[in-house]
């Protein structure tokens, strides 16, 4: 039987820039989380997680965090991955100037 | 200072022509990621949460003008502007591209510095006291055995793979600025009962998930036998160390499972062993680094113009009473630049005010420049009658805050806004408490305090050695802040009591004022500092304080 399985999606970081990014449906990669592919089943996200894991020429560290689903997309969950969309909280660095839109805060 | 030989300049760029290929094969798929990752740890390369992080050893914390401006240059061609002083007299520079590392490490290479053995289970860069060569107290300059022990333990072919990472910490003076209890080999100087001036070597002590201070096992270790006994020290913790369990694999826990007293009598044993090997060729070696230290040629001169503007100026007077220490010359004074601006992040500069930093190091303070743990930047030799001119280029810099000593003068990690290990964001909990006691205008009233914050419990924050500590971490998908009171990291060193439940995100602040209002009406005179009205009155008081509006507490 199934048990229940918390949402994922498959999350690394650039090789070349280190910038967090995540595995859409496309099988690309965004720098946005509510662009990325939910898995809500288990065999998915690792399948998903494999592909993601040998594209080691465009990312590193590549992982399943867990999201849920919202009204643009996947929103991370746990505050880790909310600090990882938009960058520190002390300078106006990474992802919340470099999109150049507000940052999305769960 | 010590400039490279032809055998570390060889070695750097030998290491440095090797990166330049690792990182290329990388690029290119030749390498996986499980190959690289080795090869760029061991190059200081570590991956966080935004980016990839450098780190750079400042050995012993002791910088020249031109390296200053070296990370000046780094800062602003290949960061975001600015570099983050560490704990552990390293800098790190936090927003490094993986194809820029290789031309960032040759840029380090050109001013005698480098990343290697940062990272890895290996002897980290040595710390020692930041006032080392200037203080009043000391007894002698302890960075000519620091470097001693660099040279030593860099590239030390026994020592690359040993259980655990492994720091050592030096100081001169019997007054602790390096905390060398927390290490896992302390080296304090002391003379003997002929005057003669050696060791006493403290192993085991550290702090992270369990924190622990070192035992003495020599209460006297005669200056010539320090390479062969630090030696044998590391040979005993490579062959006991725990490789099969990480969290015990750090020498505190093999001294406190081997027993202080067994594992005295196996460094010792070991000890004849290794003193027979070194033939002499240390000691000579060691001559040619004490030139290197030798002291500036210190002047006479009139100091009537500090004592007119320490007269005639408050916001002067000010920064002069916090931020100055007794120099062992006539007539100079220890300067410590604060990083802690209040509201700004401790242990950051700009690259300008780096290059601001090694202006006046170069016009006013002998070129020399120390980072020192808790992460400020110290001009040691300044001549009083340059303070003035020293003070008003600092203020225009952004760099006079008269806080060294004070609550606001907080140490905190980078937690889990940069640092993949933490559980916790640790500098916004220092700006706040700093912007909120500023705001109070209480932190003067407060006086002499050393607050501490780490965003994980490996303590990179040393929070189990602040007299308030206080460690992030993550409950149920929350951040927690748990606080420790009563740690030292001076020659009175102990490990903090854990008070009780922690506090949320929001509440660390009201709990910090609640517990420094109680201190404020339980010491006995303005002269009792907070630790010595905690040492007097033990935790009860504090923690009735602390958890004195019990609707704010967080059960965790």
């Amino acid at each position: 039987m199934s048990r229940s399985y918390t949402p994922k999606v498959v999350t690394a970081n650039d090789l070349r820039l280190g910038d967090v990014v995540y595995l859409t449906h496309s099988g690309q990669w965004s720098r946005l989380h509510h662009e990325a592919a939910l898995y809500s089943a288990e065999d998915a996200a690792n399948a998903a997680l494999a592909s993601a894991a040998s594209q080691s020429l465009i990312v590193v560290g590549a992982y399943l965090a867990d999201a849920k689903a919202g009204p643009l997309g996947p929103e991370p969950v746990h505050f880790r991955e909310v600090f990882r969309t938009r960058g520190p909280s002390n300078y106006a660095h990474g992802k919340q100037v470099d999109l150049h839109e507000p940052a999305k805060v769960a | 200072m010590y400039s490279y030989s032809d055998f570390d300049e060889g070695f750097v760029r030998t290491r440095v022509a090797q990166f330049i290929g690792q990182v290329t094969r990388r690029l290119d798929g030749s390498l996986t990621e499980e190959e690289f990752r080795p090869l760029r740890l061991m190059n200081g390369l570590y991956l966080q949460l935004h980016a990839y992080m450098l780190r750079v050893a400042i050995p012993y914390g002791t910088l020249s003008p031109h390296q200053m401006r070296q990370l000046a240059m780094i800062a602003d061609t290949y960061d975001k502007g600015y570099g983050h002083f560490t704990t552990r007299q390293n800098i790190q520079f936090n927003w490094p591209k993986l194809p820029d590392v290789p031309a960032i490490l040759g840029a380090l290479a050109d001013v005698e510095m480098h990343a290697i053995q940062t990272s890895g289970n290996c002897v980290r860069n040595v710390t020692a006291d930041h006032f080392a060569g200037a203080a009043a107290d000391e007894i002698e300059d302890p960075r000519p055995y620091a470097e001693l022990l660099r040279q030593w333990s860099m590239d030390h072919p026994e020592f690359q793979f040993l259980p655990r990472k492994f720091k050592i910490a030096i100081t001169g003076s019997p007054h602790d600025r390096a905390v060398t209890r927390a290490h896992d080999i302390g080296l304090r100087m002391v003379r003997n009962s002929d005057g003669i001036a050696g060791f006493e070597v403290i192993v085991g002590g550290g702090l992270g998930r369990t924190p622990m201070l070192g035992h003495v096992v020599r209460q006297f270790l005669p200056i010539p036998d320090l390479l062969p006994y630090v030696e044998a020290v590391l040979s005993v913790y490579n062959t006991l160390g725990r490789r099969d369990n990480k969290y015990k694999a750090r020498i505190k826990i093999t001294v406190h499972e081997t027993g202080a007293q067994e594992i005295t009598r196996m460094i010792e044993e070991r000890f004849v062993e290794t003193r027979a090997q070194f033939g002499g060729a240390d000691q000579a070696l060691l001559d040619d680094i004490r030139a290197a230290f030798a002291p500036p040629a210190f002047r006479n001169g009139d100091t009537s113009a500090y004592d007119t503007a320490y007269a005639a100026d408050g916001a002067f007077r000010a920064w002069a009473d916090t931020n100055l220490s007794k120099h062992r010359a006539g007539g100079y004074a220890i300067v410590t630049v604060s990083l802690k601006a209040h509201g700004d992040t401790p242990g950051d500069a700009t690259g300008e005010q780096m290059r601001i930093l090694a202006d006046l190091a170069e016009t006013f303070g002998h070129s020399d420049l120390r980072i020192s743990h808790e992460q400020n930047v110290i001009l040691p030799h300044v001549h009083k009658s340059d303070l003035p001119a020293v003070y008003a280029a600092l203020k225009a810099a952004g760099l006079a805050t008269a806080n060294i000593g004070l609550l606001s003068d907080i140490i905190a990690c980078p937690g889990m806004d940069y640092c993949s290990l933490a559980t916790a964001r640790s500098i916004p909990v220092a700006q706040e408490l700093a912007m909120h006691f500023k705001a109070l205008d209480l932190e003067h009233d407060i006086g002499p305090i050393k607050l501490k914050i780490s965003g994980c419990i490996n303590a990179c924050g040393h929070h189990h050695v602040g007299h308030i500590g206080i460690l992030g971490l993550d409950r149920a998908g929350v951040e927690n802040y748990q606080i420790t009171l009563g740690g030292d990291g001076s020659e009175l060193a102990a490990i903090g009591e854990k008070i009780g439940p922690g506090f949320a995100y929001d509440q660390v602040t009201p709990a910090i004022e609640r517990l420094l209002r109680a201190y404020i009406a339980l010491r006995q005179e303005a002269g009792e500092s907070f630790i010595n009205a905690y040492r007097r009155l033990g935790p009860a008081p504090f923690k009735a304080a602390l958890y004195g509006e019990g609707d704010h507490l967080d059960a965790a």
